[in-house]
């Protein structure tokens, strides 16, 4: 570990709560243009939802397309938050705490949006509510609990309930802090979120338990979600490349690989925008970068053991389906550009400290990572159902029309208006954590270097 | 013989490919008596084109040797359907008939049975239908017309079925074999298509399916279908070149 400053307890209140009592110049105008760009995305989905799926580039036998590759793609990056708050944070690594809440963040706003994915997706979404709340008892209609579509909403939503009172728990000492620190109809808000923290033992001591017990009781989430994803495809025994057994762990590593790259790009964003260079600093990055080679490794252990089945099965149909998704085009395009994005080019990279610690290269590798995630969801789902099939003779490549391109850029917008949103009004980096682990450090002098040593975490 | 009852039938067809000419009267047929949508230009370019049945055109053979042959592909009416669990709500689901039922008031589009059909024929209307004002009378009334976002099948015609049966239950008799028949059966100029009861062991489609040539598509997906195919028969070949391949017996 690096030397690091000494930082006292007024310096982080002042510095980490720039973003709520000391708003940005940037911070209007962006979100203006956020907003407008969310506005116009909220109405290519109206348009879409009035007209019909017809405005979109699916046929048939491609169903799906572009949308639930985004789906896929966006609880794939809701799984930065466990890992990071979660499993971090039970093994105990220090280096997550100032990232634990944007992470967290992160894993809130990414599921909102995914959520929508399916949901406009359908031909009729006005009549999703129904298998969701099952509200049609009279009828003794009863969803059918054999569809992996129930099982996604109930993976999700629970995941979404555990991480929204993930961050609320560990946003209590910050309200606290910033109800001390505002009048008028703030002061009111933060008094009633904060519920009475006053940072007596007590409260500590409820507030520590709860957020261990809640990264406990996650850890199944952790397996379990993208898990439930991957079935939505790997139950289906007619279509090659999606009726596979390793989908499951397949799903959950490639999601780790995608999620922590995007905390990366959130962590350098907010060193950039909100100036958190005391904070936020090179050796988080070199930790993240390190513990990331190591899933990217796994995981493209994973792509390529897939592609193994399908050469060891000799199956004609599936091997018919990996050549296309390897070498026809446009395939074999995007295949290349997915295994330089997902892998070859950022691990590379990573393999160099000089890199692991430059802020600005760890921000486009992890951007890249994403584009080769995004493409990967793409190469699975959609040559599945473009290929070449018995008895249909009407075959063809799938194009995404212009609104489901603008749909998705909304998709991004949106998550990066919400994230604004939220740190106009909340601390982005847990004010709390950040003192604790001041507290809990001390130096330790190794020849003539003072280096910080943590004492302890929790007892 | 007995009455005819609801649900006691298994219904099945048997299609044999060995008097099927590629005449498309089936589709004809099926588009007018089940109020399927105009499939004009557009929507084949689109591949949005639906047909419950269609006639499949493949070649056989190595140049020169090289044949043109049919294949009428309908829903196979599955007993073992991979479209049927993977509905969130119920709108696909197995009947007790052996008919592989379509509810459209429940169908939310996910178009996930779509997606599982190996068969490709389930469809999805991504417009809302429309019809030129000169077919409007045309519209079969026994048929409900699908609005927009839902998924759409075959049906075995199950609008004749039901009138079949009423009809028997009313006269106070059972069903004569043939009484009752698809609208690509009745259609089908060859007698191609046979329709039927396959518990009534008398039928003719019972007899057609113990066929030496009746044979099931994909049998390693083992979907147990209610629809079967005799085999071409090629006199030019001889007996064993399509034995163990081509046809795989019950």
């Amino acid at each position: 570990m690096q030397q690091r400053r000494d930082l006292n307890q007024v310096h982080t209140n002042k510095v980490l709560l720039n973003g709520q009592l000391n708003v940005p110049k940037w911070w209007a105008p962006t979100v203006a243009l956020l907003g407008i760009m969310v506005l116009i995305g909220f109405t290519a989905i109206g348009i879409m939802v009035n007209k019909g799926l017809g405005v979109t580039g699916l046929s048939r036998p491609v169903y799906w397309g572009l949308f639930i590759t985004t789906f896929v793609f966006w609880v794939g990056i809701s799984h930065a938050g466990i890992m990071i708050s979660a499993i971090l944070r039970l093994t105990q690594a220090e280096w997550r705490r100032p990232v634990t809440r944007a992470a967290e963040l992160l894993t809130v706003f990414s599921l909102l949006t995914a959520l929508f994915f399916p949901l406009m997706h359908a031909g009729r979404p006005w009549r999703i509510i129904y298998y969701i709340i099952p509200y049609d008892f009279s009828r003794g209609i009863y969803p059918n609990i054999r569809s992996p579509l129930i099982w996604d909403p109930v993976a999700i939503s629970t995941y979404l309930t555990g991480s929204t009172l993930f961050l609320y728990v560990a946003l209590i000492p910050d309200l606290g802090n910033l109800r001390d620190r505002t009048t008028g109809w703030k002061n009111a808000l933060y008094t009633i979120l904060a519920l009475g923290w006053r940072g007596n033992p007590r409260q500590w001591q409820m507030q520590t338990i709860g957020g261990i017990l809640l990264s406990a009781l996650m850890l199944p989430i952790f397996v379990s979600v993208h898990s439930i994803v991957s079935w939505d495809f790997a139950i289906i025994p007619s279509v090659e490349g999606w009726h596979s057994t390793i989908f499951a762990p397949y799903f959950v590593i490639g999601a780790v690989h995608s999620g922590v790259s995007a905390v990366v790009t959130m962590m350098a964003l907010m060193r950039w925008l909100w100036k958190w260079d005391d904070f936020i600093r090179p050796e988080h990055f070199d930790a993240l970068a390190r513990l990331l080679i190591v899933v990217a490794t796994a995981w493209l252990g994973f792509t390529f053991l897939e592609l193994i089945f399908a050469v060891y099965g000799l199956d004609a149909p599936e091997l018919a389906l990996r050549e296309m998704q390897i070498f026809h085009w446009p395939w074999n395009l995007l295949f290349i550009i997915f295994l330089f994005t997902g892998y070859i080019i950022p691990v590379g990279m990573w393999l160099f400290k000089s890199v692991r610690s430059n802020i600005a290269l760890m921000f486009w590798s992890s951007i890249l990572v994403n584009i080769g995630m995004w493409l990967e969801r793409y190469l699975i789902i959609v040559p599945g159902l473009a290929r070449k099939q018995p008895f249909v003779f009407t075959w063809e490549a799938y194009r995404p029309s212009g609104l489901e391109w603008l749909i998705l850029v909304w998709s991004f917008a949106w998550v990066t208006f919400l994230m604004l949103l939220f740190s106009r009004f909340f601390p982005l980096v847990p004010l709390f954590e950040q003192k604790e682990s001041q507290v809990f450090t001390d130096d330790v002098k190794i020849g003539r270097a003072k280096v910080p040593a943590i004492i302890r975490e929790i007892d | 013989m007995t009455t005819a009852e609801f649900g006691k039938q298994n219904w099945g067809m048997v299609v044999d490919i060995d008097k099927c000419t590629g005449c498309q009267a089936c589709v004809l047929a099926c588009q007018s008596e089940n109020n399927i949508p105009l499939n004009t230009q557009n929507r084949f370019e689109r591949a949005r084109a639906i047909s419950w049945i269609r006639v499949e055109r493949y070649w056989e053979g190595d140049f020169p040797d090289v044949h043109a042959r049919f294949i009428p592909i309908l829903c196979q009416q599955c007993e073992n359907a991979p479209c049927e669990p993977v509905c969130p709500v119920y709108a696909t689901y197995h009947n007790s008939e052996g008919l592989n039922i379509q509810v459209y008031n429940r169908c939310v589009g996910t178009r996930y049975c779509a997606n599982g059909c190996p068969f490709t024929v389930r469809f999805f209307n991504y417009w809302e239908p429309v019809w030129p004002d000169s077919l409007r009378n045309h519209l079969n009334p026994d048929v409900t017309v699908r609005s927009r976002g839902i998924m759409e099948k075959c049906s075995f015609c199950i609008q004749r079925i039901r009138r079949g049966v009423r009809t028997a239950n009313k006269e106070n008799r059972g069903i004569v074999d043939g009484e009752i028949q698809t609208a690509c059966s009745q259609a089908c100029p060859t007698s191609a298509l046979v329709f039927g009861d396959l518990n009534d062991k008398e039928s003719k489609v019972s007899k057609l399916k113990n066929d030496d040539r009746n044979y099931k598509l994909l049998p390693h997906l083992n979907l147990e279908q209610n629809v079967t195919y005799l085999a071409k028969v090629d006199p030019e070949k001889k007996i064993e070149s399509h034995s163990e391949e081509a046809i795989s017996h019950e």
